[in-house]
């Protein structure tokens, strides 16, 4: 039998049939529709769920970006503008502090957010109880489960040592006021930590599932071959879990490029002493509403996007996020 | 190897399906984004373009926590009248809450509260204004929403921050200017005099550093010390010259002078760099204070209160300003408040009543009220409240006259004055700088912010 048969141009299924004895036409051809049945729902229900994905990405995404960018190359009119916008931030006196603390922030929150999360995730992965396992990613995880705003005010009165229940950690690193535990050297690693508390213990409950991921027979394999744990870990754990940090770190880097609850709140509830403009996203907030200059606001926000993409390439680049195993 | 494909019509169709969708939504959203939602509005007799009118409708009004009781004042006083009331910060230490939540609201065209309390007295600067094509959010008080006869009866000068271009925008809630206030207790149990010259006010920190250390002569942390201090030295960091002008000299000799006269209460202690709204102040210093320069809402926000130092009755007097050695008193001013009505509210005559009750009425600005009303009839019926409860020792004649002595040479800018000092001062003095040191930074820091709210720097 042909099996370049015209009954199989019709989909564009190429499937190599051993046709031999035994094989007849109609089974096959039902077999085919079947399958073809199959596929075309399986295809059709990944549509379905990224199409609203996709929806909701264009309005609040792609569309807000593309006025962004309008906004970015006008002015207040909606005559072009060239650069003026970006000149006129780049200029501003608290441009480039504001890039230097959001930098500063996210070395410290970075690096500490991708040791601390691997190192606890591979531990809560290591444990044998499963009671304790259990447990102790429950208590990684409530911080997170508090919305953003809230983890902060929580933080506010952990920072005073006159009211904090850590007062004696504070006191014996010399600090006595609020004001001294929220000097301008402080800030990055202070909103570091607030930033970590919060973000970390979702991550680590999803690095336990990429834990997870990696085939018990190579670990046993490799335990066989007699590597300790911190071989494991490096050798094999690690390695494999590569998309799933790079992935972290992207999301990470998003986010803390975006700095903007901590330092406002913090700016409110410090008397000011903390200012109002500390990052950059406080900087675009200031330039769209005090300043009434939405096309500046906008330019600020284009370069936080660029910064963010050309890192996050990096990210990609590195951790192969889009390699197929 | 089996590739799986399924029929290539299928996801052709559903992806057109969806990018027909998304095209509607698209259009939809970029429709109601165009379309100019404004109400329709009628030219009224106030000197603005009011809102159409829904008569008993709910007023929404803004106050912060410290102005509770006089929204529910004003519901006991009124119960017919439906207000929702909402706290915010008040705008305090410059957080510029205010503005921006105003400019928000006029970029979405709707949702304007009918009344708003502020703790500033510069939001008249960028309230009288139009912004992004909206009218101005303040609605003119005395061409007619006010009756004159109740403007005419606010203190003297009270309504200057309310007023651009001779046209008035607020309310102002309570006179804020400063006073030397004293504990009559401990000074004649030391054996101390009040001071009346700032020379003299020096020399006595050193003397209570020496002989009783603990103890405090003022407070220099707060964001409001440079209205305290170098308000009353004459210092010409905020002189507002123009609509858009500030003239800035933050390094003159009277600026300098107030530095060094903080420095060296810092230094020996009998000045605080605690805000006198920390808990750390409190633990420190309740009992502690001998005096503190300070505006006349210190009254019942700091000393007869409960929440504070709540100094016993029979302590507290008032002195009155004090002034460098051979120059007339000057004094400064820290806040006061101001009420505002919306230009867009649609119920005019409710959100008028409410301002002028809060402003006016003896229920709230005689009763409750922690500082001295800025209406004159019910300033003179606080003080005599004050001296018939026998809490000061004096008849507080020192905090009304000083009224009259607040320099003109600081004005109201549209940029916070306390939010730029809390900045670049505060931390510096924690790290322990002087502030004689930080005057140039100060300065600069001043200018900069100045220019990126528009306004021209000399």
């Amino acid at each position: 039998m042909d099996t370049r048969s015209s009954n199989l141009k019709s989909s564009a299924l190429s499937v190599e049939q051993p046709v031999g004895a035994g094989t007849t036409r109609p089974v096959l051809r039902q077999a085919l529709r079947r399958k073809n049945h199959l596929d075309a729902n399986h295809g059709k229900m990944g549509y379905a769920f990224a199409s609203l994905y996709t929806l909701l990405l264009v309005a609040f995404g792609i569309v807000p970006t593309l006025y962004a960018i309008f906004l970015a190359f006008t002015s207040s009119s909606g005559s072009f503008a060239g650069v003026a916008n970006f000149v006129q931030i780049f200029q501003d006196y608290r441009f480039l502090p504001d890039v230097g603390h959001v930098a500063a922030f996210l070395a410290i929150w970075l690096v500490g957010l991708v040791i601390f999360v691997v190192l606890l995730a591979l531990i809560v992965h290591g444990i044998r109880a499963r009671w304790l396992s259990g447990t102790a990613r429950f208590l990684f995880y409530i911080p997170g489960a508090l919305a953003g705003a809230s983890s902060v005010m929580l933080w506010l009165f952990v920072l005073d040592p006159a009211v904090s229940p850590v007062s004696f950690l504070l006191r014996a690193m010399g600090l006595q006021t609020l004001v001294q535990t929220i000097s301008p050297q402080h800030l990055p690693i202070v909103f570091a930590v607030i930033a970590f508390w919060t973000g970390a213990g979702g991550w680590i409950v999803i690095m336990y599932g990429a834990l997870n991921n990696i085939s018990t027979e190579i670990m046993e394999a490799a335990r066989i071959d007699g590597a300790n744990a911190v071989q494991i870990a490096f050798s094999i754990q690690l390695p494999m879990m590569r998309k799933w940090i790079a992935y972290m770190g992207i999301m990470s880097l998003a986010a803390g490029t975006q700095l903007f609850v901590e330092p406002q709140l913090l700016s409110q509830a410090s008397n000011a002493v903390v200012g109002n403009d500390y990052s950059l996203n406080q900087l675009a907030y200031l330039y769209a509403f005090q300043q009434n200059n939405f096309n500046g606001s906008a330019a600020i926000s284009i370069v936080l996007l660029v910064a963010a993409l050309a890192l996050s390439a990096v990210f990609v680049a590195r951790g192969g996020l889009f390699e197929r195993d | 190897m089996v590739l799986l494909h399924s029929n290539p019509r299928r996801p052709q169709r559903l992806f057109r399906a969806a990018a027909i969708v998304t095209g509607t939504v698209l259009v939809s959203l970029l429709a109601t984004a165009c379309s100019a939602g404004s109400s329709t509005t009628s030219s009224g007799s106030y000197g603005f373009t009011e809102a159409k009118q829904v008569k008993n409708s709910a007023i929404t009004v803004w106050v912060d926590a410290t102005r509770l009781p006089a929204a529910q004042a004003f519901e006991k006083a009124y119960p017919s009248i439906k207000i929702n009331v909402v706290t915010y910060d008040g705008a305090a230490n410059g957080s510029n809450s205010f503005k921006t939540k105003m400019q928000l609201f006029d970029q979405a065209k709707k949702g304007w509260p009918d009344v708003v309390w502020s703790t500033q007295d510069n939001d008249s600067s960028w309230a009288s204004q139009a912004s992004g094509g909206t009218q101005p959010f303040a609605a003119v008080l005395n061409s007619g929403l006010v009756p004159s006869a109740t403007l005419a009866n606010f203190a003297k000068g009270a309504l200057d921050p309310c007023t651009v271009n001779g046209k008035v925008y607020c309310l102002r809630n309570d006179l804020a200017q400063n006073v030397l206030w004293y504990n009559k207790t401990l000074m004649d149990q030391f054996g101390y005099k009040v001071p009346t010259t700032w020379e003299q006010y020096e020399a006595l920190g050193a003397e209570v550093a020496k002989q009783h250390p603990g103890y405090i002569i003022g407070a220099a942390g707060d964001a409001w010390t440079p209205e305290i201090y170098m308000w009353a030295s004459k210092c010409q960091a905020n002189d507002v010259t123009g609509i858009r002008s500030v003239t800035v000299n933050t390094t003159s000799a009277n600026c300098v002078r107030m530095a060094k006269l903080l420095d060296a209460g810092i230094a020996n202690k009998s000045l605080t760099t605690d805000s006198v709204f920390s808990p750390s102040f409190l633990t420190a210093y309740t009992g502690k204070v001998l005096m503190m320069p300070g505006p006349a809402w210190y009254s019942g926000a700091i000393f007869d209160s409960k929440t504070s130092l709540n100094v016993p009755a029979g302590q507290i007097g008032a002195a009155p300003p004090l002034a460098w050695s051979g120059e007339s008193a000057v004094t400064g001013d820290v806040g006061g408040g101001t009420w505002f009505i919306s230009s867009h509210s649609a119920n005019l005559a409710a959100a008028e009543k409410f301002a002028t009750f809060v402003t006016t009425a003896d229920a709230y600005q005689v009763k409750l009220a922690p500082g001295l009303p800025a209406y004159a009839p019910a300033a003179k019926k606080w003080v005599a409240q004050q001296v018939a409860s026998k809490y000061f020792v004096d008849d507080l004649s020192a905090v009304t006259s000083s009224a009259a002595q607040i320099w003109s040479g600081w004005g109201s800018p549209s940029f916070s004055q306390e939010a730029i000092w809390a900045k670049t001062i505060t931390p510096g003095l924690t790290a322990g700088q002087t502030i004689e040191s930080l005057l140039p930074a100060w300065g600069t820091a001043i200018k900069n912010q100045a220019q990126v709210d528009g306004y021209t720097v000399k």
